[in-house]
């Protein structure tokens, strides 16, 4: 189990449950974090699960796959930090996890 | 306006339980006509997922979104339906007691017995990037498609995108607009590597500019685009010299017009029954994902059975009276026939 904090754009934050295995998009959905769409369910082909990584949490999280990289085309306001939820597994190393939710997915 | 097309059964949508309900209705005799917002069948399996794996089909342990499109396709060929394809239907009336009148964006009218929505999240509608007033510039010199080429010629254009619309675009519209650039967040493409050396040598040529990094404001005044402010990959803002600007980020689903077609529905879809799949106005049906009723699984097998049980009740609306024989594609030599075997 790992505790994932989503940080709404204004300020609100949702701690939710991470179950290993399951993605940080999936523990996003599975808890109604609003601003996480996932229109395509996971299949990384949408680009509706964007999220930006605190700081500290960013080696943890690990680096864009290349489907990841090309997908993040299609977010807006894509940074450094960016990544898509649906591509990061939960485990017991990202407990304590911050996320910022982007204020529109698009 | 154009000629009234008049049919048994219009289907909105032809993705996988679309052209599965063209087959349950083709077994029952019934002709169909089938709309689609996109360019070609197969909604989410061929827009969103083409080549990935789907591993719930049944008695396909997998199959890609592409090809279960194709086996569909190939399914349904024998009873002939029509496909109308970048159509979005805009409105949809009851007409006398029996009919329904449906119109499309592409001006299409068709007249109907039955209406089946199988439009999965909805229509694919372009994405629109949250920029700060771009609404006032849309349809003005913000375009999210190009319909004519000949709008774009002698004006200077600014395509922001990375994939094949945006480079096709680029490529064909260079010849004949007064200046053009390309924005992309960096400097890699998803398009094909084709396009991608084309765009390369027009920008060696001096013909076009390529610009690095994203859009985060919009100048001009009354619609009218001037300039866009971008920050380039350093963090540096720059402006680029503009009057029309095409954003090409790909598509997103929008439930769109069927919110105004008097359906009853819940949290954006649409309510049915389990036992047909009908919707609160009798002859309209919905089935795929977006339906709802209590236990439903966004699944496409569960699609599948909506199709099937649907099509029962829209026989009884197109044939008042008549009894239904309830009939095996592997025994029945009137079936088989209808499906070219036999």
């Amino acid at each position: 189990m790992a505790k994932i904090t989503f940080i709404q754009h204004n300020g609100n934050e949702i701690t939710a449950d991470g179950i290993a295995g399951m993605t940080v998009m999936e523990t996003a959905v599975k808890n109604q974090v609003p601003g996480i769409d996932a229109d395509c369910g996971g299949a990384c082909a949408c680009a509706t699960c964007h999220v930006y990584i605190e700081p500290d949490w960013v080696a943890k999280t690990g680096k864009r796959n290349p489907m990841e990289e090309d997908m993040l085309d299609f977010a807006f306001d894509v940074r450094d930090n960016s990544r898509l939820s649906c591509q990061i597994k939960v485990s017991d190393a990202l407990d304590g996890l911050r996320v910022k939710v982007p204020e529109k997915q698009f | 306006m154009s000629d009234v097309i008049t049919t048994d059964v219009v289907i909105i949508g032809a993705g996988p339980c679309g052209l599965f309900t063209v087959f349950e209705l083709g077994l029952l005799d019934i002709k169909c006509h089938v709309l689609d917002i996109l360019d070609r069948p197969g909604g989410q399996c061929a827009e969103l997922y083409p080549e990935k794996p789907i591993y719930d089909i049944p008695a396909l342990p997998l199959v890609t979104g592409a090809d279960l499109t194709s086996r569909l396709m190939e399914q349904a060929a024998p009873f002939k339906p029509q496909f109308h394809f970048n159509q979005m239907v805009t409105s949809l009336e009851k007409r006398g007691d029996t009919d329904f009148v449906l119109k499309t964006d592409g001006d299409l009218v068709f007249n109907c017995k039955v209406v089946v929505i199988a439009a999965g999240g909805g229509s694919f509608m372009p994405k629109k990037p949250p920029i700060p007033g771009i609404d006032a510039y849309e349809g003005k010199s913000v375009f999210y498609s190009v319909k004519k080429m000949e709008a774009f010629r002698d004006k200077d254009v600014l395509i922001v995108g990375g994939g094949d619309s945006a480079l096709d675009w680029v490529n064909n519209l260079q010849p004949i607009t007064n200046s053009m650039t390309l924005l992309h967040r960096r400097d890699e493409f998803r398009a094909a590597p084709d396009s991608v050396n084309k765009m390369r040598e027009l920008v060696a040529a001096g013909k076009m500019k390529l610009a690095i990094g994203q859009v985060t404001g919009l100048g001009g005044a009354n619609g009218i685009l001037s300039s866009a402010t971008v920050k380039g990959a350093d963090g540096a803002f720059f402006d680029v010299i503009c009057n029309t600007m095409l954003p090409f980020f790909g598509l997103t689903m929008k439930l769109g017009p069927v919110a105004d077609w008097g359906l009853n529905l819940t949290e954006n879809l649409i309510a049915v029954d389990t036992e047909k799949f009908e919707t609160n106005v009798p002859g309209i049906f919905a089935v795929g994902d977006i339906n709802t009723y209590p236990g439903k699984l966004k699944l496409i097998l569960s699609g599948f059975h909506e199709a099937a049980l649907m099509a029962q009740q829209a026989f009884r609306y197109i044939n008042p009276g008549e009894r239904l024989l309830f009939q095996y594609t592997t025994s029945s030599t009137n079936l088989q026939k209808k499906l070219g075997v036999a």
